[in-house]
Formats: C-alpha cells, sequence, structure tokens
C-alpha cells in the first residue's frame, strides 16, 4: 500500500474501491465453491443474474490495464508486453498447482468410495486410469476440474492483451468496438475454444473478453467519458429497476409457484437460457447495472474505504491471485471436511467462517511480506513494483 | 427391571432397523413432487384402456447392479407401486437404461421405442453422464428440448428425472448448468421435471438417509431405490389426476 501510494502513477492513486469489491468477489467466489453450502444463500448470484465472477473478470481487466497501460507508454511495446506474458506464466504455475492438489484429493475419494448408489457419479474418476493423456489435457488447459476454469480463462485473456492493450492506448472506442463485435460474432457462430474429453470450455473467452476489455477501457479514461452518465439520476433509476426485475426472475427460480402465477410465456421464451459460459446478455448489463449503482453510493473519495472494517477485503483484493488460489484450495478443504466430518449447518458455517479467516490472514501476511521487503528494496528501479502491484489475477 | 426394558428397547430398535429395510412410508414431501403439467395420455390410458406402459430411457443412476438388481432399481419399484396404487390396471414398466450414455445417444433410440412399444410414458433420467463428460449445457438442451419434442409427437407423455444428490462428487461433477437445463426443458415442454435432486437431498437434511456412506452398502441403494419408485408413483398419480378416478389408495 504505503509503497504504491508513494510512487507516480497514471493519473491519480490506486481506486482502493477496486481492491474493497475484488476481495469481496474472491470471498464470494470462495463460497460459492463449496457445494451444498447454505452460506452461499448470501451471495449475489442468487439474487441476479451476474456473480462473483463479472466482478472479478472486469476488475481484473481494470487493474491489468492501469499497471500495464503505464508500463506501455513509459518502456514502450515489447517491455508491457512481456510483463504480461510473465504474469500470465504465474498464474499457469498457480493453475497447475492447484490441478496438482485436485489430483491428490480426487485420487484419495477414488480409493475408498463404493457406494453401489453412485455407480454413475463414480465414472468421473475414470481419468485416473489414464493420468498420461489426463495431465497432458491439462497442461493444454483442455481438461479442467469442475471450479478451475476462472485461471485458465485469465490466462488467455492475458496472452492477447498486449495487442488489446496498445489498441486501447490509441483508439480506445475502436478496441472496445471490437471487443463488442468479436463477442456478437462468438454468439453468432458459436465460437468457442474445445475442451477435454468433450464439449467447450465453461467460460468462454471470446465472450468473457468483452468484459475484461471494458474494464481496461474505463482504466484507461472511460470511467471518467462514462461519469456525466454515472452520476445521472435517471441511469441510476433505471440500474435500480433492472436489478429489481433481476431480483424478481431470480426468485421465480425458488419459488415456482410464482414464476407459474407471473412469468409471461413470451418472457421467459426471449430470456432462457442465461448463458454463464457465453456471457449472456442479461449478466452483462446486470453487472452494468450493479456496478453503476455500487459507483453512484461509493465515491472514490467514500471516507468507509479508510475503515479498518473494511481492510480485510481491501487486503484480499490487492493479493487476488494468490487469495484466489487459497480460495479454491480452502473450498476443496472445506468439501472433504463435510465428506469426512460432518456435512451439517454447523460444519458449513465453520468451513465457509473459517476459510474466509484463512483468506484473511493469508492476504495479511503477504501484505506483510511485500512492505518490509519493498523498504529494503527501496532504491531498485520501479519495475519490480509495478509487477507486484499487477496484483493481477 | 431396568436390563429388561434395556433389552426390550434393544430389540425394539433391532425389530425396527429389520422392518426398515423395505419402509412401509418414505417421507415425500408434496411441494417436491407437485408438478402444473399434467399427464393427458397417460390419463386417458389408465381410463380408456385400463392398462398403463411406461418406458424408462436413463444411464446407470437407474440401474442397480448384482442378482437381484433389475427388481431392486426404482423402475420395478415404480412397477410395484403404481400397482398397488392402481387395482384394476395393468402397469408395465420396461427399464431401456444404459451406462455411460449421453443424452444425444439416448436420442437415437426414441423413434424405435416409440414404434416397438407404444408406451403412453416415457420416463427420461438424464444430466448425469452429460455433466461427467462436459457435454456442452446449451447443446444438452437442445438435443433434450428436441427429444421430449419427438416423444410427444410420437403419442407418449414424458417426465423428465434429473440428477441424483451425490455429496462426495458434488465438487467434481459441475451438474448446476444440467439440472438448470433440465427445468428450463420441462418448462418449455409443459412435462413434470421428477426432481431427484431435491428430493433426495431432502431425505439427506431431514436424515432419512445418509448420503456421505462411501462403503459398499447395498441395503442403502436398494431402500433410496424403493422410494424413488414410490415418489414417482406418487408424482404420476398426481400429475395424471389418477386419484379422483380409482378411489384413494396407499402409498
Amino acid at each position: 500500500m504505503d509503497t504504491r501510494t508513494a510512487q507516480p502513477v497514471m493519473t491519480t492513486e490506486r481506486d482502493l474501491r477496486l481492491d474493497l469489491f475484488r476481495g469481496i468477489a474472491l470471498w464470494l467466489i470462495f463460497l460459492d465453491h463449496i457445494p451444498s453450502n447454505i452460506v452461499a444463500w448470501i451471495t449475489i448470484r442468487n439474487y441476479g443474474f451476474s456473480d462473483a465472477t463479472e466482478i472479478f473478470i472486469f476488475i481484473s481487466g481494470y487493474t491489468a490495464a492501469f499497471v500495464y497501460g503505464r508500463a506501455m507508454r513509459e518502456r514502450g511495446f515489447v517491455i508491457a508486453g512481456a510483463r504480461v506474458y510473465k504474469r500470465a506464466w504465474q498464474i499457469y504455475i498457480a493453475h497447475v498447482f492447484l490441478f496438482t492438489i485436485y489430483l491428490a484429493q480426487i485420487a484419495y475419494v477414488a480409493r475408498g468410495f463404493q457406494n453401489p448408489l453412485y455407480a454413475e457419479e463414480m465414472g468421473i474418476l475414470d481419468f485416473l486410469q489414464q493420468p498420461d493423456v489426463t495431465i497432458v489435457e491439462a497442461l493444454l488447459l483442455k481438461f479442467k476440474p469442475a471450479n478451475m476454469d476462472v485461471l485458465p480463462l485469465y490466462i488467455v485473456l492475458l496472452l492477447v492483451f498486449p495487442p488489446a492493450l496498445w489498441l486501447l492506448l490509441r483508439w480506445p472506442t475502436a478496441a472496445l468496438a471490437t471487443s463488442a463485435v468479436l463477442y456478437a460474432a462468438a454468439w453468432e457462430f458459436g465460437w468457442n475454444l474445445s475442451a477435454y474429453p468433450s464439449g467447450h470450455w465453461f467460460f468462454n473467452p471470446f465472450a468473457w473478453q468483452l468484459l475484461f476489455v471494458f474494464g481496461a477501457w474505463c482504466a484507461l479514461g472511460g470511467a471518467e467519458r462514462l461519469g456525466g452518465l454515472l452520476r445521472s439520476r435517471i441511469t441510476l433509476s433505471f440500474a435500480v429497476l433492472y436489478l429489481l426485475f433481476g431480483f424478481f426472475v431470480t426468485m421465480t427460480w425458488y419459488f415456482p409457484r410464482l414464476e407459474y402465477l407471473f412469468m409471461p410465456k413470451w418472457l421467459s421464451d426471449q430470456m432462457y437460457p442465461i448463458s454463464k459460459t457465453n456471457l449472456d446478455v442479461l449478466r452483462f448489463a446486470h453487472f452494468l447495472a450493479l456496478a453503476a449503482v455500487t459507483v453512484y453510493f461509493v465515491p472514490r473519495t467514500w471516507p468507509g474505504l479508510a475503515s479498518p472494517l473494511l481492510r480485510p477485503a481491501i487486503l484480499c483484493g490487492q493479493h487476488s491471485l494468490e487469495i484466489f488460489c487459497i480460495g479454491v484450495f480452502l473450498s476443496f478443504a472445506a468439501h472433504f471436511a463435510k465428506v469426512e466430518f460432518s456435512g451439517g449447518t454447523a460444519m458449513q458455517i465453520a468451513v465457509s467462517l473459517i476459510g474466509i479467516a484463512l483468506m484473511i490472514a493469508a492476504a495479511w501476511l503477504i501484505a506483510w511480506y511485500k512492505r518490509v521487503e519493498g523498504r529494503k528494496a527501496a532504491a531498485r528501479p520501479q519495475a519490480v513494483q509495478t509487477d507486484l502491484a499487477g496484483g493481477g489475477a | 427391571m431396568k436390563t429388561i426394558a434395556l433389552v426390550a428397547a434393544l430389540l425394539c430398535g433391532w425389530a425396527g432397523s429389520v422392518l426398515a429395510q423395505v419402509p412401509e412410508h418414505c417421507d415425500l414431501p408434496g411441494y417436491l413432487l407437485f408438478s402444473d403439467s399434467e399427464l393427458r395420455r397417460v390419463a386417458g390410458a389408465v381410463r380408456d384402456h385400463k392398462r398403463l406402459d411406461i418406458a424408462v430411457l436413463g444411464t446407470a443412476s437407474s440401474l442397480l447392479a448384482g442378482a437381484e438388481g433389475a427388481s431392486s432399481a426404482y423402475p420395478a419399484r415404480l412397477q410395484a407401486a403404481l400397482a398397488r396404487r392402481l387395482p384394476g390396471v395393468v402397469v408395465n414398466v420396461v427399464s431401456l437404461a444404459k451406462s455411460r450414455q449421453t443424452t444425444a445417444d439416448m436420442t437415437r433410440e426414441l423413434k424405435k421405442l416409440l414404434a416397438e412399444m407404444k408406451p403412453a410414458l416415457v420416463l427420461w433420467q438424464t444430466g448425469t453422464f452429460d455433466a461427467i463428460r462436459g457435454v456442452d449445457p446449451v447443446q444438452f438442451r437442445e438435443t433434450l428440448e428436441d427429444g421430449v419434442a419427438d416423444l410427444q409427437a410420437g403419442g407418449a407423455d414424458v417426465v423428465l428425472i434429473n440428477m441424483q444428490y451425490s455429496p462426495r462428487t458434488e465438487s467434481m461433477i459441475h451438474i448446476g448448468a444440467y439440472a438448470d437445463s433440465m427445468r428450463a426443458v420441462a418448462r418449455e415442454r409443459d412435462v413434470p421435471l421428477f426432481d431427484r435432486l431435491s428430493l433426495m437431498r431432502y431425505w439427506n437434511d431431514v436424515g432419512a438417509f445418509n448420503f456421505y456412506a462411501a462403503g459398499r452398502d447395498r441395503a442403502l441403494a436398494v431402500k433410496v431405490h424403493d422410494c424413488l419408485g414410490r415418489a414417482l408413483a406418487a408424482l404420476i398419480v398426481d400429475a395424471a389426476k389418477l386419484e379422483e378416478a380409482s378411489g384413494q389408495a396407499g402409498q
């Protein structure tokens, strides 16, 4: 933190709201990743179309443009591009590390699981029969176990980010338009990357890039351009109305009677399916509405951002790659604890709270280490600093 | 005195657990078996012909292994439960379930099934194997919707059966998108969805069954399939409005 504020930055200092909401998104992703978790009822996916993934990808695009955009202006395309690729490599390593843990967990489960009721579900363990194929497909990012889809998306987005960033710095509008066209083309022509053993990527990079590029566009001056729009009460009322609509529609999923009584058939024909894989327009719009309402009520200078209560979330958001990985690991561990000891409500609440506490503790430790190291290396060139601030994932 | 009471209590407990092997009443919450969609062809077949032919399409979770597997799996238990509830009606449930089939694989057999068997009702259990194989959820939905439309056009009512609740594998198999798709197809084609997932989760939550069990316990699987058969019978009787026709009958 203090090292960062001391740096000369492109427009102004880093927007703490980004760290805050990314930190919260990381907690929500963790809660959603624990299967059958009662605490996950508080997460936003239950009250509207979009979920924490949208927040996470948008903010990641924003911070990536913020950090690497400055690098590209100051040191040129090649150096900035190399830094982006270094970051992508780090994320790849993190992904492979998580996959290793996943393999260990699956292999453990496979050993003791013989319940005849679940002969079919045990099929998920089949890939252990061919570790050679499975591991190679995993290294190629084609085999992605459940809940391990976000990092591969992020890696692919970073791999094409340097030219996108170059365009964003020169003709931001053209870059955003290109991104939107790619999104539309992906929908029109059904583009997606293929997966192993069959099917496609759970997060279609051709669709989700729109959110990432939009985040980057906002970071490079787009947010100021939208300023008037975002301060208007008309925008606010539209956003609130749309959020209420999303809330009502999600309620019909839990109370089918509501749908039967109030949901016109033509509307549901239009709306469904709401594709998460292809970042449905309803989801994207829901995220925009959430963001508009948030920006209206939480200005950049909001004093609450300095409050110690929000400090844990901000800390987690500032070290998002590490905390994301720890979250995925903890959700495996939480599932393991539920299966081995008890799946009851008390256990669900306990693993959720302990998990978030561990994420905060880890973020605090990483921040402390970077601060200590940062002081020692104060004389060294800024390159190291910006990379850390990349705070990517 | 105390010892006798203790022994008596233990005996009762033992007798209770033996009897519980084939429960007379499974806990079947009405709100999970309620459907707005009607099974008109089932109603017609029962009313006009006193006969009900049901085909079960599905994968490994519609089967039980072993010598008595076929008679213990839910299709056979459904036949028994329906026969009890519909006296005077010939109930014939044929299971065509095979393991390791995607929804697309199963749709290839629909024409033959309709031509040869002419069932009044097709129970279509699917979703799990598609989720394991990672079939594109959008494609899954379209395949299923077309298949249901074909069955309806061929003169059969349809009930969709979704996945089992499987807590040990739920962090490994992403069933969410497939379960949502099945719900959507059921709504779209106006057919009942037998929500096996919610029903089994309910049984787990009220403590009726322990689905976390990992061991080779066949008794659990047999009991669960019996209850699933009864629950299906309840759904069919309700959705075809057979209760009024035949008077009331037990579970």
